[in-house]
């Protein structure tokens, strides 16, 4: 288990190595960089004024260079100056994260606590009523874009409620501080919640077709005990394996649900860092959610072991 | 002529009705929310050229002179002092001279004096040691020889010739004084001004925040205790905001004509108003390259030219047909409708035009079995792209097949001045409705914003003695030749000048929205809130 663990850890450093130049490189490769855009708002060229922009904020340097300046300073913690805002990329990175992750937290719990359940009634009850409904429900949350989702709940709360839930950074109530991120949670999660209800489900099958239920019922063990005892603990490990990859897809769902909201989180951040092609904001962003990305696939390989006794994790 | 003494009757019935936004007695206090659009790239006017900087920043300063704050359409006539309590200009037209106030001083405590002056507006002609990253507005300073100062409280512009335009660059949002004391770059991150609000923080992508000045020079002044722009990308969450009560107005003159339909039956008792915003919709022709080297090509591209459906389907009948200069009424210095529909494809008859442009492209060699090719480029943006394809639409008419092709920000301008492309679809502000503004950034020889390089030194000519012209009558007939002949040579065809709409919620009281620019009406030191 502890040279897996080393082995993954080494893996882990070589993945994020090879993401930080392919970041670096491909944010290189798209056309125009923040030079270009802030001439193209004052609607101004003057080559020898945009040569002193670009060598101030470094752009002229080789880009090996700029690779070697940017991860050297990515190791000492310095990420360097958003070119934008002229502040330090930390201290614009850093106070978004606990927004966004109390908001992707959210919706992972959000889809982990609705999609399982219902995935199991579904699967128990195939072929009822019940089932064709959970079904319809679960695919209109793949087909719903989140977006539309979103601007669908902040109309209908104005039109009912005459307010809407849109981020509010000192909320008044402990149930105010709830909604600004449970409603964006529910609406981004949405979709990640028909998915693992779907894998639930269809894993669900599975198992309850596998012999050791027939014995176990056979053994007089109570429907409830069978479902979520003998089925569920066998027919979670691939909803698992989905939700550590839906961590990594929420990211995309976030930044429409961060706009239409309009919650300052990294998502929307990013992207109009990218708009701006502020590279330090862009990459060093990108390389934390690759992080992120990264270390949760770490954590659900080793939840397999921990879930599973079967599987083990050779030396 | 019946219908101008209509209108002026009308007028002066409107003016002697109470206008309910300057109802009662002012009261003090509250915090003016309103959302931000987009994320301005930083705080400082000088260095940008988009009103998302002028609208939440110009309340941090003052400038030397400003157009009445409440009056909307902006004219020389309509100047007022500001942190000038008076100006004399020369015999000679040569040297405009104010008087500074004495009382004034910078958000910091520093004093307010001539040398803040000087600095300033040698920054932006670009005689200083301290630079700005951009200086956008550097030639409208061309016929400015130096500023000087005579003692703390008096300052000169000494000109190269009579200029006298120059008032109202300077009376314009995007002319405020900067203080000598504080770097260009602190100016982007944490600008000190002299105005009616200090600025507290700016959280991009989040919030810009101001607060009261309570040593500000106009006693009793302002009535806000601060001003909040909760910065909003997305359009629809915005407008939502504003009709659940989030915003106390939306982002001015940013409301499109169908989205007003939404606001004024979710929000009934919302003030709303509809002004062009001095913004054309125009087509720059790269002349340089085939086809639009040939003079007749670029002629029957502007005579296939529907003005009346572009203004139909994208402003629902609410936009304006005219020339370089923003249409009248709002506009001041357009040409006469008569005049205007005598240059070749303004006039009613649509078909006819076509008819002529069609002879032009078979002259040139095409036809309905030869169809000429292109690209019609233009930004990724919606204000840019949905006339784009209704323009590709229209060519069909006279044989020529476009494609639109769709440019990143970050490409548009390094393509447009590599002149890599064939027609391109653009937007050109104007945030003085003033010739020399529009004429010499927009068409002047080699100007920095003269995009397709137009050049013809006869105009060039016709620009100096306009600008030199202080008889405003005699001013008004040079310029609408010099416009006629700017259409007439395919310039920059002009499509439509826009207008969009402002909301406010009935408690806001004493905004005006200009009706002649989109940079210059947002002081608001005399705002106040009824509730």
């Amino acid at each position: 288990m502890f040279a897996y663990i080393v082995r993954r850890l080494a893996l882990m450093l070589v993945t994020l190595f090879g993401i930080s130049v392919i970041i670096f490189v491909l944010l290189r490769v798209v056309p125009g960089n923040i030079v270009d855009i802030l001439f193209d708002a004052a609607g101004f060229v003057d080559p020898a004024d945009k040569a002193n922009l670009e060598k101030e904020l470094g752009l002229s340097q080789p880009i090996v260079v700029q690779y070697f300046t940017w991860i050297s300073g990515l190791l000492r913690g310095d990420l360097g100056y958003s070119y934008v805002s002229e502040k330090p990329a930390l201290q614009e990175i850093l106070p978004r994260i606990p927004i966004t992750a109390k908001l992707a937290g959210l919706a992972l719990l959000f889809s982990a606590s609705i999609g399982i359940p219902l995935g199991v009634i579904s699967a128990v009850h195939q072929g009822t009523r019940l089932d064709y409904t959970l079904r319809v429900v679960s695919l209109s949350g793949l087909s719903l874009p989140s977006f539309w989702l979103g601007l669908l709940i902040l109309m209908a709360s104005v039109s009912m409620f005459g307010m809407m839930p849109i981020f509010n950074p000192n909320p008044k109530t402990w149930t105010e501080a709830f909604a600004i991120y449970a409603v964006p949670a529910m609406a981004v999660g949405f979709r990640s919640a028909a998915l693992t209800m779907r894998i639930t489900r269809s894993s669900m099958l599975e198992i309850l077709r596998q012999d050791y239920i027939r014995t176990a019922r056979a053994k007089g063990a109570s429907e409830n005990s069978v479902n979520y005892h003998h089925a569920l603990k066998n027919a979670v490990l691939p909803v698992i394996t989905v939700i550590g990859i839906e961590a990594a897809f929420l990211i995309g769902g976030l930044i429409v649900t961060e706009t239409v909201f309009n919650i300052p989180g990294i998502a929307r951040f990013l992207v109009e860092a990218l708009r701006w092609r502020d590279y330090p904001i862009v990459q060093n962003l990108v390389m934390f959610i690759a992080c992120v990305v990264v270390f949760t696939n770490f954590v659900v390989d080793l939840l397999y072991a921990a879930i599973d006794p079967r599987i083990r994790f050779g030396d | 002529m019946r219908s101008v003494h209509a209108l002026g009757v009308a007028a002066l019935v409107m003016q002697a009705l109470p206008d309910p936004t300057f109802a009662g007695e002012p009261k003090s206090g509250g915090i003016f929310r309103i959302y931000h659009r987009d994320s301005p790239g930083s705080a400082s006017i000088h260095e940008g050229a988009t009103y998302s900087i002028n609208i939440p920043f110009m309340p941090v300063f003052n400038n030397l002179v400003i157009f009445d704050q409440h009056i909307a359409q902006n004219s020389q006539d309509t100047i007022r002092p500001e942190l000038a309590e008076s100006w004399v200009w020369s015999g000679d037209g040569k040297t405009l001279t104010f008087k500074l106030r004495k009382d004034v001083k910078w958000h910091d405590g520093k004093p307010f004096t001539s040398a803040d002056v000087k600095c300033t507006f040698d920054m932006v002609m670009g005689k200083s040691q301290q630079k700005f990253r951009q200086n956008p507005r550097k030639s409208w300073y061309d016929e400015v020889n130096e500023v000087t100062v005579n003692g703390d409280y008096e300052a000169s512009f000494n000109l190269k010739r009579p200029q006298p335009a120059l008032l109202s660059l300077l009376a314009s949002g995007y002319t405020p004084v900067y203080p000598c004391h504080v770097s260009p770059g602190d100016m982007r991150t944490k600008p000190v001004g002299t105005g009616p609000f200090k600025f507290v923080e700016f959280k991009a992508n989040e919030s810009i925040k101001l607060t009261k000045n309570p040593d500000y020079w106009k006693k009793g002044l302002p009535y806000l205790d601060g001003i909040e722009f909760t910065i909003i990308t997305n359009r629809s969450t915005a407008i939502l905001g504003f009709v659940s009560g989030k915003f106390d107005m939306t982002f001015p003159t940013e409301v499109s004509i169908p989205l007003l339909k939404d606001v004024k039956s979710q929000a009934p008792n919302a003030v709303c108003v509809v002004e062009p915003n001095n913004v054309s919709t125009n087509i720059i022709v790269n002349s340089s390259n085939p086809p639009f080297d040939n003079v007749d090509v670029r002629r029957a591209m502007a005579m296939a030219l529907d003005r009346k459906a572009f203004v139909q389907i994208q402003f629902e009948g609410q936009a304006d047909i005219g020339g370089t200069m923003l249409p009248a009424p709002a506009g001041l210095w357009a040409m006469p409708k008569e005049m205007l529909e005598q240059i070749p494809g303004y006039g009613p008859n649509v078909e006819k035009n076509r008819e002529d442009a069609r002879k032009l492209m078979q002259k040139a060699g095409y036809g309905p079995d030869k169809k000429l090719a292109i690209k019609v480029s233009t930004r990724n943006i919606p204000v840019y792209r949905d006339p784009a394809i209704i323009l590709i639409d229209q060519l069909k008419s006279i044989y020529i097949d476009a494609e639109l092709d769709v440019v990143d920000t970050a490409q548009w301008f390094p393509k447009v001045a590599r002149k890599d492309y064939s027609l391109g679809l653009n937007l050109t502000g104007n945030a003085v409705d003033d010739p020399d503004q529009s004429f010499y950034e927009n068409y002047s020889c080699g100007s920095e914003r003269n995009y397709t390089g137009y050049c013809n030194k006869e105009i060039e000519k016709l620009f100096d003695e306009q600008s030199m012209e202080k008889d405003v009558n005699k001013r008004k007939k040079l310029v609408w030749e010099i416009d006629k002949k700017l259409q007439e040579d395919v310039a920059r065809p002009i499509i439509f000048h826009s207008r969009t709409g402002t909301c406010w919620q009935p408690y806001v009281k004493n905004v005006t929205i200009m009706s002649n620019s989109s940079y210059n009406g947002y002081r608001y030191e005399d705002v106040w809130m009824d509730k």
